[in-house]
């Protein structure tokens, strides 16, 4: 990854980052004091960017399983037709993964799309471009100092408040596709239950005005976050298991399901994770546009055991997050991406290797959901792409812009050369939100 | 700029300065860095307490079998046992020396309370592991020799969180990086793509050729994923000139590179294995050049080829100068880097000495934040305390660093400014005030921050200490200002 702007070896780097921590400290100051501004009649949007690092495989979450070519290229990873361990159904060709019965419900409200056979521009096979180029929003492996997500967050329009609100991210690394010029916040738990010396804070807060405004910035913005945090009430309570009640009432089909596996330690962290995030997304004056990460979906070896937990600790984490957003979830989109999807046949050690097109979620209470959003290009030695993954047939960046439009706001031009930059020919996808 | 080379030498190319240490040096700072050049020896790190991997693969799969062999047995007596009130026969609490011992006993042994649980005997040799690479980072008189550790354990990385290889890691470490950090990329390349951590760690270990003995009775195959990132994060770059088909036919080509198992007889278990019957047969074409199939020697000539390769004489610089300099080094330097790389055959003392003879190493304006785990023991050496290491591994844990689990094979991020996420910068306050507690309640910060960083105090950072209401808060304040955050 590239320098971030701020650090520029150039004359007047110093001179933009202060500016940019003016702003930020405007924001912040601001976030907290102003009332609620949910304005009669008004949409209050909220955003929340999932990363799945590792390149999760399409197939495996949501199987099609009525494809001719399925059960022969996916040999013992593929979902039985009925019985034990058979996929929940989405329509006449897809099925889910039985260790997702929440994301199933919210399919059958009408609250949860997935975007098949879907990829960014990338064609090459490496986790790390490809996470850069799903991250930056460009067409191809570039420039790496901001992110798409961070530009959106700038392109914002500011009606009806005084200043968008900061960025969250949830971890202790901001990602590519938040780093950028707009302010961001970082939640990460303490490492020591002492309470910061306010006097300690300001000393520091000033050598740091006066000589670092990268350390100033990040400072500021991680006291006032520390504050928000300690001032808000308990955690949502933290649900344990995939297989509980979901929202809704569980579905007759779901039951049918065999009981997801209960997380274990490293998928009790998506879910821990998810409340988090929920917590501040739904203050009514909290953060509007938040990103996470979960890691680990590079199945190369035995797939079925360990994607399936993976999985069943992702519908946890989704059960956590749309409970928690409480009266907010019917304003939210969850985007749930990941840098492209799996060979479509096994490989040799009952794992996939790096492919191309895969899923991608879109969740929320803001979604037009319940169906699979598709042109399904097939499973055929044919109409494999290079011959051995499924072929890209959507342009990521169209179903990311459909939500950005549509959900957020943006204009298209704000989308085509600032968020997205060089991708007029890639139109925003409609239809995906109301 | 001279004065400030001292601490540049103990910042940039170290751990953070001891106290005296800046003194000490200052007649000298580049003598003192590339002394450490001229001991190789002293980069390995051996003790009685610390296992070699084979030893510790071999406790681990031998309690496994034994915990699925007596739950077998179990399986029918459980019910019984449980009416009759007896707890669950487990045990955690057992030494690595008995499981060693009763590797002998085989898998017919009942786990009475003397054979201890996989899982444990993993993160007991993590445990031991991390106590020592943090021991020697926070006593080290050769800081920069440890740093190179760290940067190709980064560049090679493995990742603690996958199966056994928590066990392995520390032993990975002192087996395949550092007896090669002043030696030869080619024998640190072999050396590492055949160990047993990175074999499982990037699924080699399982990887089978379709058309070998093996392959064709068991219908199962190749897994690519160690020969993409040998190519892509090892040696050439993404950018290094390989396709899909390189990547395939190295993976076909070393087939076989596997772990040797326990019930083999005879091969020695839990050390690298070339397995014939799983070998894909027939010779391949790599970047253009063909390769004999037959056993391990094709995988290894073409190993030594892809050290030699002019794109990874451009990645090593680039990766390096961005390691120690900046994310965006000055372009004389990466030349000079990736000539010497080039002219000698990938000779890493004379890489390292390059970097370090060269003047724009010292001249960059100190951009990086340190990493997690460098600020810590930065902070430790500084104030010559002795956090215990359970302590410093969940610290660097909630930090975003937990010690041998990268998020992914291409390591750490190496951003300048990858570490100064907001709360991640809070977070050292609080570490800044824990350290500041336990500092004795006599010394004088001003001397301390003197003494530590000296030349490179600016006015502003010297007053903010001397102000300070307090000597912990003076030792907070030193702690976090950029002159020490920042290397």
């Amino acid at each position: 990854m590239g320098a971030s702007s701020r650090f520029a070896a150039d004359g007047c780097a110093a001179d933009l980052s202060r500016r940019h921590l003016l702003r930020g400290a405007a924001s912040l100051a601001l976030w907290g004091l102003l009332p609620g501004r949910s304005i009669a009649g008004t949409r209050d949007p909220r955003l929340l960017v999932v990363v799945l690092r590792g390149a999760l495989d399409g197939l495996a979450l949501a199987a099609p399983v009525g494809d001719p070519d399925y059960e022969r290229l996916r040999g013992l990873l593929a979902l039985p037709r009925d019985g034990a361990g058979a996929g929940l159904p989405l329509d006449v060709l897809f099925a889910l993964n039985p260790a997702m019965p929440t994301l199933h419900a919210l399919y059958q409200r009408r609250e949860a799309l997935v975007v098949h056979a879907v990829a960014t521009p990338y064609r090459a096979r490496s986790h790390f471009d490809g996470q850069d180029v799903l991250e930056s929003g460009l067409p191809g492996v570039g420039r790496l100092t901001d992110g798409w997500l961070n530009r959106a967050l700038s392109a914002l329009p500011v009606a009806g408040r005084a200043a968008p609100q900061p960025g969250l991210v949830i971890g202790a690394v901001v990602p590519l596709v938040m780093r950028g010029a707009a302010p961001v916040l970082t939640w990460s738990p303490k490492v020591y239950g002492l309470p910061l010396a306010h006097s300690t804070a300001a000393r520091l807060m000033d050598l740091y005005a006066a000589q670092d405004p990268g350390l100033a910035s990040a400072f500021a913005k991680g006291l006032e976050i520390d504050r928000v945090g300690d001032g808000m009430a308990a955690a949502p309570a933290i649900t344990g298991t995939a297989a509980g009640p979901v929202v809704a009432p569980q579905p007759a089909t779901a039951a049918r399901a065999q009981p997801a596996a209960k997380p274990s330690a490293p998928f009790r962290a998506f879910i821990e994770t998810a409340a988090t995030a929920a917590r501040f997304m739904s203050k009514p004056d909290g953060p509007r546009i938040g990103v996470l990460n979960f890691d680990g979906w590079d199945t190369h070896a035995n797939e079925g055991g360990g994607l399936t937990n993976r999985l069943a600790g992702l519908d946890a984490a989704i059960k956590t997050y749309s409970e928690g957003m409480g009266a907010a979830w019917k304003e939210t989109v969850v985007v749930m991406v990941t840098e492209f999807g799996r060979t479509a046949a096994v490989n040799g050690t009952a794992g996939t290797d790096h492919g191309t097109a895969t899923v991608a979620l879109l969740l929320g209470g803001g979604v037009k959901g319940g169906r699979v959003l598709t042109d399904w290009p097939g499973l055929a030695p044919k109409a494999l792409h290079e011959g051995r993954d499924l072929a890209p047939t959507l342009d990521l960046r169209a179903v990311l812009k459909g939500v950005l439009k549509d959900h957020v706001g943006l204009g298209d031009t704000a989308l085509a050369e600032q968020v997205f930059p060089d991708s007029t020919s890639v139109g925003a996808s409609r239809d995906l939100i109301g | 700029m001279a004065a400030l080379d001292a601490v540049t030498a103990l910042r940039r190319f170290g751990l953070g300065a001891r106290p005296g240490d800046v003194k000490r040096i200052a007649s000298d700072p580049r003598g003192f860095v590339l002394a450490a050049l001229e001991s190789p020896e002293a980069a390995r790190l051996d003790s009685a307490d610390l296992e070699p991997s084979h030893v510790v693969f071999v406790e681990q799969r031998t309690a496994r079998i034994a915990l699925k062999a007596a739950r077998e047995a179990d399986a029918g007596a459980a019910a019984t046992a449980r009416s009759a009130g007896l707890a669950r026969p487990m045990s955690g609490e057992a030494g690595p020396g008995d499981a060693a011992r009763m590797g002998a006993g085989g898998p017919g042994m009942r786990p009475g309370g003397e054979t201890p649980k996989p899982g444990a005997l993993m993160r007991e040799a993590f445990r031991d592991e991390a106590a020592a690479r943090l021991q020697r980072a926070l006593t080290t008189d050769s800081p920069f020799l440890e740093r190179l550790v760290m940067f190709w354990s980064g560049h090679f990385c493995v990742a603690a969180n996958k199966g056994p290889v928590r066990g392995l890691a520390g032993a990975y470490e002192r087996e395949a990086i550092r007896p090669h950090v002043l030696g030869r990329f080619g024998d640190m390349l072999k050396s590492v793509e055949q160990h047993p951590a990175m074999l499982i760690y990037l699924d080699n270990a399982q990887s089978i050729g379709p058309g070998s003995q093996a392959g064709m009775r068991q219908r199962k195959g190749l897994n690519e994923n160690l020969a993409r990132e040998t190519l892509e994060l090892h040696t050439l770059g993404v950018d290094g000139g390989y396709s899909q088909a390189d990547v395939t036919n190295l993976a076909r080509l070393i087939t076989g590179w596997t772990v040797g198992g326990i019930n083999q007889g005879k091969v020695e278990p839990g050390r690298f294995l070339f397995a014939p019957a799983r070998h894909e047969p027939g010779a391949v074409t790599v970047l253009g050049r063909r390769y004999d199939g037959a056993g391990a020697s094709g995988g290894e000539a073409c190993l030594a080829d892809l050290a030699r390769h002019p794109s990874t004489a451009r990645h090593i610089a680039r990766r390096l100068a961005r390691h120690f300099v900046s994310a965006d080094p000055p372009p004389a330097l990466v030349a000079r880097l990736e000539a010497s790389f080039r002219d000698t055959g990938g000779d890493l003392g004379a890489l390292a000495r390059t970097l370090v003879t060269s003047s724009e190493a010292w001249d960059a304006a100190p951009r990086k934040v340190t990493p997690p785990y460098d600020y810590l023991v930065a902070v430790a050496r500084g104030l010559a305390l002795e956090p215990p290491p359970p302590e410093l591994l969940r610290v660097m844990a909630a930090l975003g660093q937990p010690l041998w689990q990268p998020p992914s094979p291409a390591g750490w991020p190496d951003a300048d400014d990858a570490w100064t996420a907001p709360s991640s910068i809070r977070e050292r306050l609080r570490i800044a005030e824990r350290a500041a507690r336990m500092v004795d309640r006599m010394a004088d910060p001003r001397a301390v921050a003197d003494d530590l960083l000296g030349p490179a105090l600016s006015a502003a950072t010297r007053q903010a200490i001397a102000r300070a209401e307090t000597r912990a808060q003076g030792f907070e304040i030193m702690a976090m200002a950029p002159e020490f955050l920042r290397r």
